[in-house]
């Protein structure tokens, strides 16, 4: 998942979509992030990369909406809705997840594993872990 | 003289002419009479008071002398006396007097009262020990040795009794209060129960009988010596521990101005409260200046004055009727209330912009006064200084005391300070004699311009000013519970005064409750928290 800085970022995403929950006035998605460009990327547990400034996953609370759309904990959330989540600051990401007037967000993550599924699709000689 | 016809022809008049109380009972009369000026203004008025003193012999209570005639009878009296007085100044003196002869009889009689009953309290033992030898000598056994010891212990214990009721009631009275101290009575009258037991006791077990135990009896009037000192300990608790703990909290607003203060009070009786408050009263609140009252008087005039009602239908509320008629009446005068109520609040009133500008530029004056007066302070304690030792002895020309020092800056700076204070309308509170002594006072404690000068420029409490404001130390307690009953949450009494009154209520401070919680010291550990993690 590292960049090479001036070529594009290339990752294996996959889709989730996550229908927010109405709880006391408030719509939660009910997972936590880390992560941003104004963070410090060295305290990121989940990060390969430790200059790596992207909007983590750290926590998802159990039976929520995320853990019922399949997000898993150490996810890089790479779009959000269309917005690129790559370069944003902390409060940005924040703030296009919460907003009030949407009711689904659909997010593009990222994992090693994803990864992993991929080369070993591609290469049937590729060792297993 | 004037005064001498009037004089006469009133006591020819009166009806009543007991000789030596002629001075009491004209001075009663003219008190009574004055209230009787306003209605009839047109048949008599009394400009001065008589020349002769009138703290002369009015020890005369009860009857009131009802003299008809007394309107036709004497002309008045016009021109001033050398001693005149004004009417609230006669109306306190008379007052002072009446009660004060009263109070003080009550207390001296208390007092010795009191003396005799402590005296008979603190010789019974020693009647106890003295008896047996002087009734029946050859019958008493001889005093041995532990019997002797004993004597030392009633000597000294009566010695320390001596001197702690010297210290808790030989004290001056601070106050006289309406009632009477109720914890006082009850001590009082458990020691005389105490005491007369005691010789009930005696008499008829000892005297009758003739005991010849001598030992017995000195154990005995040390028993009652021991005990004597313990109720002296429970004089103490009732009378000065009970209360320290503070246990209410009173709000004290003083009616005419809104000056207002919170005191803490422990479980005292109102009229101990009462006592408490006004002492707290006089070190506390600002002096009390009715000069500083007549501007909202005279806006509340002007609204007054403002409306008028006029009936013009035609219907009087003439004769108040049976029912129907004083109804008529009685909604008459609401309905002329509600009317003018809602005509003020409907005409466009113009007098808050009177008052805004009014402040406004007596704020700018005041202000003006006072840097002019300070800047001539200043300068005045500038032209002297004081004089070292060794000059002393080298120069003796121009040497003056304090006193003449404060006299020769004082004319520099009088005109600046007397038009400060008139703008401040504090003129009547500090004589030029006040001033001088202060200002002597001053320079002989080192003090600075601006020291000299605070206690013109703010108001200070009663206390500090001369004794003729604080003349009123007659204040009259009106409550609505009885006065020997203790303070309550939520009770409201007034401690009146000629010129104002105090309103005081009281509130129970709540009863808390606390809880600990323990934190183990190494229970304090941190991490750095670089990364912000929000939860979506």
């Amino acid at each position: 998942m590292s960049f090479i800085p001036g070529q594009p970022v290339t990752a294996v995403v996959q889709r989730i979509e996550i229908q927010k929950l109405r709880q006391d006035s408030n719509l939660i998605l009910g997972f936590s992030i880390g992560g941003g460009i104004d963070q410090d990327p060295g305290q990121n547990p989940f990060s390969e990369d430790k200059t790596d400034k992207g909007i983590y996953v750290t926590r998802i609370s159990p039976g929520g909406p995320a853990d019922v759309a399949g997000l898993k904990i150490g996810d890089k959330i790479m779009q959000v809705n269309g917005w690129d989540m790559t370069m944003v600051t902390h409060d940005k990401a924040r703030k296009k997840l919460t907003k009030k007037n949407e009711d689904v967000v659909r997010l593009l993550v990222t994992r090693k594993s994803l990864e992993d599924a991929v080369k070993k699709s591609k290469n049937p000689s590729y060792p297993r872990p | 003289m004037d005064t001498e016809s009037t004089y006469s022809g009133y006591s020819h008049y009166s009806g009543r002419s007991r000789g030596s109380h002629r001075h009491g009972e004209r001075s009663r009369d003219r008190h009574k009479s004055r209230s009787k000026d306003s209605r009839s203004e047109k048949s008599v008025t009394i400009n001065t008071p008589p020349v002769e003193p009138l703290l002369g012999d009015s020890s005369v209570r009860g009857e009131q002398v009802q003299d008809d005639n007394w309107g036709e009878t004497t002309t008045a009296v016009t021109g001033t006396s050398e001693h005149s007085l004004s009417q609230e100044d006669i109306v306190r003196i008379t007052k002072d007097l009446e009660d004060s002869v009263g109070l003080d009889c009550r207390r001296y009689l208390t007092r010795t009262l009191a003396v005799i009953l402590g005296l008979l309290v603190f010789l019974t033992p020693l009647a106890f020990l003295v008896l047996p030898h002087v009734l029946w000598p050859e019958k008493l056994q001889s005093c041995g040795t532990a019997c002797e010891g004993l004597f030392i212990s009633v000597a000294f214990k009566l010695l320390i009794l001596l001197l702690a009721v010297w210290a808790l009631f030989f004290r001056p009275a601070r106050a006289g209060l309406p009632r009477v101290f109720v914890f006082r009575v009850l001590l009082i009258v458990l020691v005389l129960l105490f005491v007369a037991s005691y010789w009930l006791f005696y008499s008829v077990r000892i005297l009758d009988l003739q005991d010849d135990n001598y030992q017995g009896i000195v154990q005995y009037a040390v028993s009652l010596v021991d005990a004597l000192l313990f109720i002296h300990y429970l004089a103490v608790v009732l009378l000065e521990l009970r209360q320290l703990q503070p246990c209410f909290s009173v709000c004290v607003t003083r009616s005419t101005d809104g000056e207002t203060r919170q005191y803490n009070l422990g479980q005292l009786s109102i009229q101990r409260a009462a006592l408490a408050i006004v002492e707290h009263y006089y070190c506390d609140f600002p002096i009390h200046n009715p000069a500083l009252l007549s501007a909202s008087k005279s806006r509340a005039a002007k609204h007054l004055a403002g409306l008028k009602v006029y009936n013009v239908d035609g219907e009087l509320a003439a004769a108040p009727a049976e029912g129907p008629g004083n109804n008529a009446a009685a909604g008459l005068a609401h309905s002329q209330s509600r009317a003018m109520i809602a005509a003020a609040a409907r005409r466009r009133d113009t007098s808050h912009n009177e008052l805004y500008y009014e402040e406004a530029e007596h704020e700018r004056r005041v202000r003006k006064r006072k840097a002019r007066l300070v800047v001539a302070v200043e300068e005045a304690f500038t032209h002297i200084k004081r004089m070292q030792e060794e000059e002393q002895k080298k120069a003796p020309g121009d040497v003056m005391d304090p006193r003449e020092a404060a006299q020769a800056i004082f004319p520099s700076m009088a005109r600046a300070l007397q038009k400060y204070l008139r703008t401040t309308k504090q003129q009547h509170c500090h004589s030029m004699e006040s001033i001088q002594q202060h200002l002597a006072f001053c320079i002989t404690n080192n003090m600075t311009p601006k020291a000299f000068l605070e206690s013109y420029l703010t108001p200070g409490p009663t206390l500090q000013y001369s004794r003729d404001h604080w003349l009123a130390r007659q204040w009259t307690l009106i409550s609505e519970a009885s006065v020997t009953s203790g303070l309550k949450d939520g009770t409201v009494f007034l401690l009146k005064c000629v010129d104002f009154s105090l309103v005081v209520t009281s509130k129970k401070i709540p009863y808390i409750q606390m809880s600990e919680e323990y934190i183990d010291p190494k229970s304090h550990k941190f991490v750095l928290r670089l990364q912000s993690e929000t939860s979506v």
